[in-house]
This record gives C-alpha cells, structure tokens and sequence, in this order.
C-alpha cells in the first residue's frame, strides 16, 4: 500500500504539491492526470526519492520514504520500477543488455538473466528483437523495452510518467495493454498521462491534480477537458 | 558483465585517455622505482662503510709492542670505542695477499717487514671520533691515522641528495599522476552521465555505480607499473655486469646481484616489483576515488 499523509514539496516559491493525502492499495491500477506544471511528476518523484517532501510523510508498505537514508534508497527503487516518456535506455546496448542491466545489479548469474530477460521480452512482444541496439526500434518498441527493464526485477509498483506521450494512438493502446497485463499479475500501477482517450475508455481510478493539490479522485475517473483547452478545441 | 569487464570496457573506449593515463603512471613508477634502488643500494653501500673501522691508526716499524698496548688500553679506558681491532705485520700481510691474489707481480717483493702494525678503532657513536683524535694524536710512535668519517660523511651527503631529489621528484609525480587520473576519470564521469543516471534509476547500488571506476583508475596505475617493471628489469640486465662488478663488493648487494637464482634475490625481486605494482594501483585508485567522490554524488 501507497500512501501520501498530508504531502507538500515546494521548490523555493513554487508549491508543486500542496497537503496531498491520497493512500493507493496493492495491485490497483491509478491514472494520474492533470495540466502541465500540476505536480503528476513531482509525486512520481517523491515516490521513488528523487526528490524529497517539505513536509508529510509517504509510506510503501512498511517503508517510510521520506525518511529513508541515502544508503537504502536502491532498494526502494528495486521496488518502484518507472517508465519514462524518453524511455532512458542506453544507446549502446541492445535490447537484450538493456533489460538485463536490472538483473545484473542485484548480482543474478548470466543463466538466470538470460532465462528471466526471455521470458520478459516475450511478455512485451520483444523476442524477436533482443540483438537490436536502440536505434534499430520504433518508438514503441523502444517503450517496450523500457517496460521490459522495469518489470523484470519484479518491482512491486511501476511508476510510469507519460508512457504514451511520444507514440501514436494505436501504439500507445499496445503499451496500455501491456501495462494491464502486468496489474493482472498484481504489480500496482501508477501512470501520469494527458491521453483523454485512454483515461476515458479504461474507467480506472484517476486522481486529478491542479495547481499541486488533489481535485478531484474518482474510482472510474475521466478526463475533464480543461475549459480553456476546450475553447481552444472549438475554435 | 562483471565489474572487471566493465571497467575495462570504460578503458577500451577511450583510448587515448587511457594512454595518457597510463604514461603518466608509468614515469612516475619508473622513476619512483629508479631512486628507490637507488636510494637501497647507497643505504647499504653506507651501512658497508659505516661498518668498517672509522679511523685506523699504522704505526711506525720501531714502535713496541708496548706503546700499542698502551694506546689500546687509554682508547678503551674513554668508554667510547665499539671495538678495537690489532693487525700485526704478519696479519697486515696476510691481508695484502689476498687483496692482491690475482697479481703475483705485487706479492714478490712484499714481506711482513714492510707492511706497518695497526689499530683499527671503531667508536660507539659518529660524534665521538672527536674524543679520540686528541689521544690518538699523542700517542708514541704513530705514523698515520686513516678517518674512514670524510668517506662516510661524503656518502651520507650523497644518500640524502638521492633520497631528497629522488623522493621530491617522485612525490610531484605522483601528486601530477592522481591528478590527471582524477580529470580522466571525471571525464569518463561525465560522458556516462545517462548511464549513471539510469543505474541509479532502476536501483543499482552506489557501489555498483562507483566500483568500474574506483577499479579504472587502479588498473590505470597496475599497467603505468608493468611496464615501468619491464623497463627497470630491462636496464638491470643490461647494466647487470657493471653493477656487480661496482657494487659487488658490498655484502648485502653482492650476495643478492650474485646469485640471480637464489631466493633472496627472487624475493626482493618479487618484493620490489610487487610493490611498485601495489603503488601504481593505489595511486591509481587515490585519483579515481578522489572524482568519484566530487562527481558521483548520490
């Protein structure tokens, strides 16, 4: 379990997230949405400690992660996998190095890598591709990858910030799929994004942010199209 | 890949840095191990010389055996001689032949009645030869008195310039070779920006993050050593013949440089090229732990 008590992280004068209080269950599968400069990545970034609170507390399960020290927080991230939007992955290794490099830090052998790797790539539909450095894949490929990477430690939460927001409509439906696969067998997933259409269709819990605070947080949530953004669509 | 692979990888692809770094070690390692021979060698050459007897006093044909006597007894009664060694004519001869064994024309015309009697006295201290010289001086029938203290004075003069030239010379190369692996490094720091930040990313731990390049600069450090060992092992051949026969008369360097197969020469071989390795390694890391500190802040 998730849970933000009372969370507020201000950069100098600017409140990028103000007496948030939101706790997210095990296995549950939240959209988190809200316009540009809301504070979607400032949560995901408390989550994984890249960034710290001004004041509250967050706490994963028994992990309190504000106040983790530095030493411990590699662990935490062994268990909050994320997924970008620019997919972070290195341009000189392939595809099957890439995924594997989340095995090699926690010290598995070259048998167990290339047995977990496999079975993660086929999961994503990337079995075909291991041998491909990242400039030999598509867009959606490449966030195929970056998935594969995150998930096959087997974090208990993935954390994905605009996974959609460099692919095409159909693209972006075949990494939703995915990342449902992935919630069936129990991994929690919390995913930031501006895609109405996928927000609508999938009726998911959707925790609406504006101005850094929760505005809304409604189980099977939609996407309100912000009303200047909707003059801007009539026009 | 393993820790080893991996910072040899960082090696591999960039390998002008590599060189650089690699030289730098090697000239500082070079000429760390050059003087500190050096400096070996002059210790023992000194302790050789310290050794031998400080003054030596011969004495004239017609002095007695009683005046010699007499002057042992008034050395011995100031506290201060370490000891006190006669050489009769007869063991003064002695001596001479075996000086002067390969050369039979020296030995023909030399009996014990030319050679003189002598005392060789050793004081308990440098600063006591001063106390002696007056009672050696007017002692009955001295004809010479031979102070072993100019030639010791004249090699410590030596030692010290060796070891301080030496040991300055060596010290700013080895401040210059961390100092260059510390920029080499904080380079290789900064092109692998993305991947640090992407290791840090999916969980790897500072150590597995630091380690490749805490291990770069050590290798950087254990290459600048093998090939500095391969250039001092080198001249060693090279000048070996000049070397025993220069310095083959002190004991402790005869008895290593003339037996190249026994195992005090195999020991200090080993003794002294592992311990340039362990330099060059620890220099090497000093300079890789000083940028990861200041660059891998986590």
């Amino acid at each position: 379990m998730i849970s933000f008590d009372r969370v507020s992280k201000f950069y100098g004068e600017t409140h990028a997230l103000s007496d948030v209080s939101v706790t997210i269950q095990d296995g549950e599968f939240v959209f988190l949405i809200g316009p540009s400069g809301a504070g979607k990545t400032t949560f995901l970034k408390l989550l994984t400690r890249e960034a710290l609170p001004t004041k509250g507390d967050i706490v994963l399960d028994d992990l309190k992660i504000n106040t983790l020290s530095s030493s411990g927080i590699h662990l935490l991230r062994r268990r909050v996998g994320v997924v970008f939007q620019d997919f972070k992955l290195l341009t000189d290794r392939t595809v099957f190095e890439n995924v594997a490099l989340a095995l090699e830090i926690i010290g598995k052998n070259d048998q167990e890598i290339a047995h977990d790797v496999d079975n993660v790539l086929e999961l994503v539909g990337l079995e075909g591709k291991k041998k491909l450095f990242p400039q030999q894949l598509s867009a959606g490929e490449l966030q195929r990858t970056s998935i594969a990477r995150t998930i096959v430690g087997g974090p208990k939460v993935l954390l994905a910030d605009e996974p959609t927001g460099n692919l095409d409509p159909e693209t972006s439906w075949e990494i939703l799929d995915i990342l449902q696969e992935i919630n069936t067998i129990g991994t929690t997933i919390i995913m930031a994004t501006h895609n109405a259409g996928i927000v609508n269709d999938l009726k998911k819990r959707t925790i609406t942010l504006e101005h850094g605070a929760v505005v809304s947080d409604e189980a099977r949530g939609r996407y309100h199209i912000h009303k200047k953004a909707r003059r801007m669509r009539k026009l | 890949m393993t820790l080893l692979t991996t910072a040899w990888n960082h090696m591999r692809r960039s390998p002008y840095q590599a060189m650089a770094a690699i030289l730098t070690m090697f000239l500082t390692l070079l000429l760390a191990g050059l003087f500190f021979l050096a400096s070996t060698a002059s210790y023992f050459v000194l302790q050789y010389f310290e050794g031998k007897p400080q003054i030596t006093v011969y004495f004239q044909d017609k002095t007695g055996q009683e005046s010699i006597q007499r002057l042992e007894n008034e050395l011995t009664a100031t506290g201060k001689t370490a000891s006190i060694k006669y050489i009769s004519k007869d063991d003064a001869l002695t001596i001479y032949r075996e000086q002067n064994k390969n050369d039979p024309l020296l030995l023909e015309m030399v009996t014990a009645d030319i050679l003189p009697a002598s005392l060789e006295v050793s004081a308990t201290a440098p600063n006591f030869l001063s106390d002696l010289e007056p009672v050696i001086k007017n002692a009955d029938g001295v004809e010479e008195v031979v102070y072993q203290r100019d030639v010791v004075e004249t090699l410590i003069a030596w030692t010290n310039a060796i070891r301080w030239v030496g040991g300055s010379l060596a010290g700013l190369l080895a401040v210059d070779s961390i100092l260059i692996v510390m920029t080499i490094i904080g380079m290789k720091i900064a092109i692998k920006k993305q991947e640090v930040e992407i290791l840090n990313l999916v969980g790897a731990s500072p150590w597995y993050i630091r380690a490749p390049f805490l291990l770069e600069g050590g290798l950087y450090g254990l290459f600048g050593a093998g090939i500095a060992m391969i250039i001092i092992a080198g001249l060693t051949l090279w000048l070996y013949p000049f070397l025993l026969g220069f310095l083959g008369v002190i004991p402790v360097i005869g008895g290593v440089l003339g037996a190249p197969s026994s195992t005090a020469f195999l020991l200090s071989a080993f003794g002294f090229f592992g311990g340039l390795a362990m330099t060059g390694f620890l220099l090497g890391s000093v300079g890789s732990m000083v940028a990861v500190s200041r660059y891998l802040k986590f």
